[in-house]
């Protein structure tokens, strides 16, 4: 019995007990030193771990009695995140040893956030999912802080954490409010309970709920800490925070609004639609205004939010399934704009003014090419794979009868669209300038370049992703 | 009116006026005091609701541990309470208005809250028939939800290492202690005697 409910959840088991013994290794041998071979290790054991999860299929198997799930959905997150959280990490080992911030902690709580995020992903019980979601946001609150002598890093981790112990205060009432309609945590007991008229306690519940969410995937109106906290952060924490918790948060909250509130979708439908709209509006007016580029991707990254909720407020199989590819393409777009940005630095100082980009296709023709392609593929523009994730979740939205919310998605990307370009116009047309430094770690071009590429190659056939993401999504909605 | 009740109007009453009193209170020890005595006829009450593992449990980490805390703070940190004490006027008002929205919220719960259909069948009882106290909670504790058990513990793991990851500093200039050293050195070479005559220096 207990033998069959751990070979379920071995990778999480696996990966914790790897992040203890790493800490015990660290503790043991020459602590920091220890760090670089470390970040590796922990790489290589997160593809690893990917690629196991990828090959192992099969049906749907619970474990505890029922408090945790492992199906097609939480095996497709769980690889997103894997993969993910291995690329940020590889990318940020040089960031980290020159800013002399490489501590052998890092690594650590890095898995153990992803271990936080995975058993999100599998969650199946309403304490299961608050636990996964303590253990990741708390570490992420930590890596926030990590530059402890900055006072914008101990801010974005102060504020990361009083925000974030607020949503999950307002999460865990909702979650109380549903245990006391329904009677029980349990996924399957709530979808029971709350499959006919609701009431108004389960409501209140349900709207919590959506709320914490809402927090976690920095959603509009719930977006406030998201700016400040990149802008923060250490560029690589910024990186992984603009990944990995992002498709842990939103899987979490698919599983949710389907496995237990899925009787109910004309109620939360308008919730979400509501939050899909306001994020990309917001994240497409408020990113105008921005200088800073980590500020600016914070911005981008509500804006992608509100399109990924947008295939959620859908509430079908094809929804949850735009919304899976739409996060794979963002995430893609992501790691390769974040390896640009980690290699912006001026007289061996990082630089994060958008400014500074003036005319640099004059001086690295190559790198600026693979940037205006991910500038155009986080806008949207048709040839680049970004297109095909907005194309995907605009027609989900639009099959499920939400014509007015897919309207607004185009008109949001279109204005969305003005501050990628300014990027691009300054690169290319931009003033000549003593501008940034030349040369880029391999690590980081290799990342910039493969995710530019992908931004193109992929669009033949999205590497196969459509069915895996359809399989992900059919366990997930019925 | 039988035992049970009137035991449980006494420790209800006993309760209310602790905390009443831990907040009225002008001297800050009295304020503990009062807050353990609280803390006592809660324990009380889940006696009389048949829960006395988790009355045992209050009683020696509420009174043992916190409360004690809380007293040893009081009395060493110089905290100005009378400062603290007249802010209170401030925020009697917002205070009152929280008070409100909970009774509200009270009144929902036991008013007009509905259960789902079914939802009495789906509660898991907290006691089976049968079971003491200490065996049921071990076997939800250590059975039913033993992943999100220690899924706590890993958090709390996390906390650990993120207060000593943001607050620890490794001094390089300071001397510490090396216990092998200590131990293998040798008197003989740790000392010289010399003599020193009168009148003459080294």
């Amino acid at each position: 019995m207990i033998g069959e409910d751990l070979s379920i959840v071995l990778p999480e088991l696996l990966l914790a007990v790897f992040a203890m013994g790493a800490l015990l290794v660290g503790v043991y041998t020459g602590k920091d030193k220890t760090a670089p071979v470390m970040l590796w290790v922990t790489v290589a054991v997160f593809a690893a771990f990917a690629f196991w999860i990828g090959a192992t299929g099969g049906d749907a198997r619970e474990a505890f009695s029922g408090t945790f799930v492992d199906d097609a959905f939480a095996r497709f997150a769980k690889v997103t995140i894997l993969l993910s959280a291995a690329a940020v990490l590889l990318m940020s080992e040089g960031y980290m040893a020159r800013r002399d911030l490489l501590r052998f902690e890092y690594p650590v709580l890095v898995v153990l956030a992803v271990v936080g995020m995975m058993v999100m992903v599998s969650a199946n019980d309403l304490m299961t999912l608050y636990m996964g979601l303590e253990l990741q946001s708390l570490s992420l609150y930590v890596v926030a802080s990590l530059r402890r002598d900055s006072v914008k890093s101990t801010e974005a981790g102060l504020k990361y954490f009083v925000l974030g112990a607020l949503s999950s205060g307002l999460l865990l009432y909702g979650a109380s409010l549903t245990y006391g309609f329904a009677g029980t945590t349990s996924f399957e007991g709530i979808i029971e309970a709350a499959s006919d008229e609701p009431s108004l306690g389960l409501l209140f519940g349900l709207v919590f709920l959506i709320t914490g969410f809402a927090f976690k995937v920095s959603a509009a109106p719930f977006h406030m800490w998201t700016p400040d906290v990149y802008e923060g952060s250490p560029t690589p924490v910024t990186a992984f925070f603009a990944t990995a918790p992002k498709v842990a948060a939103m899987a979490l909250f698919a599983r949710v609004v389907h496995d237990a509130f899925g009787g109910i979708v004309g109620d939360w439908q308008q919730i979400v639609a509501f939050l899909s709209v306001v994020s990309m509006f917001l994240g497409a007016i408020a990113a105008i205004g921005q200088t800073n580029i980590k500020r600016l991707m914070a911005y981008s990254s509500i804006a992608h939010m509100g399109f990924a909720l947008m295939g959620l407020a859908a509430g079908t199989v094809l929804g949850v399934q735009a919304m899976l590819v739409y996060m794979v393409i963002y995430v893609a777009m992501n790691i390769g704009t974040f390896a640009f940005i980690l290699s912006m630095e001026k007289d061996g100082m990082p630089v994060t003014d958008i400014a500074s980009l003036q005319s640099y296709s004059t001086k690295e023709p190559l790198k600026a090419l693979a940037m205006l392609i991910l500038m155009f593929s986080l806008a949207g523009v048709p040839p680049m794979l970004g297109f095909f994730g907005k194309l995907y979740v605009l027609r989900a939205a639009y099959d499920a009868g939400l014509g007015w919310l897919a309207v607004a998605g185009v008109i949001a990307s279109v204005i969305g669209a003005f501050y990628y370009l300014r990027i691009v116009y300054y690169m290319y047309f931009g003033e000549e300038r003593d501008g940034l430094d030349t040369g880029m770690s391999p690590v980081l071009w290799g990342f910039l370049v493969a995710s530019a590429g992908a931004m193109i190659v992929g669009v033949v056939n999205l590497f196969g992703l459509e069915p895996i993401a359809l399989a992900a999504a059919q366990t997930l909605v019925n | 009116m039988t035992v049970p009740v009137i035991a449980f109007y006494a420790f209800a009453i006993s309760c209310i006026a602790g905390g009443l009193f831990t907040v009225l209170a002008r001297n800050p020890v009295h304020s503990v005091l009062w807050l353990i005595l609280a803390f006592l006829s809660a324990a009380g009450l889940f006696v009389t609701l048949g829960a006395e593992f988790v009355a045992m449990l209050l009683v020696i980490v509420y009174v043992g541990a916190v409360a004690v805390l809380f007293l040893f703070v009081v009395m060493m940190l110089d905290v100005d309470f009378a400062a603290l004490k007249a802010e209170m006027t401030r925020y009697l008002p917002i205070g009152l208005f929280i008070g409100v929205v909970i009774l509200m919220q009270l009144a929902i719960a036991f008013g007009a809250w509905e259960f789902s259909d079914g939802a009495l069948e789906r509660v898991s009882a907290p006691t089976t028939a049968g079971t003491e106290n200490v065996a049921a909670l071990g076997l939800i504790l250590y059975d039913r939800y033993i992943l999100v058990f220690q899924l706590a513990g890993l958090i709390l793991l996390v906390a650990m290492v993120g207060a000593i990851v943001l607050t620890l500093r490794h001094r390089e200039d300071i001397k510490r202690q090396d216990v092998l050293a200590q131990m293998y050195r040798d008197p003989k070479k740790a000392m010289e005697l010399k003599d020193v005559k009168p009148g003459q220096g080294l």
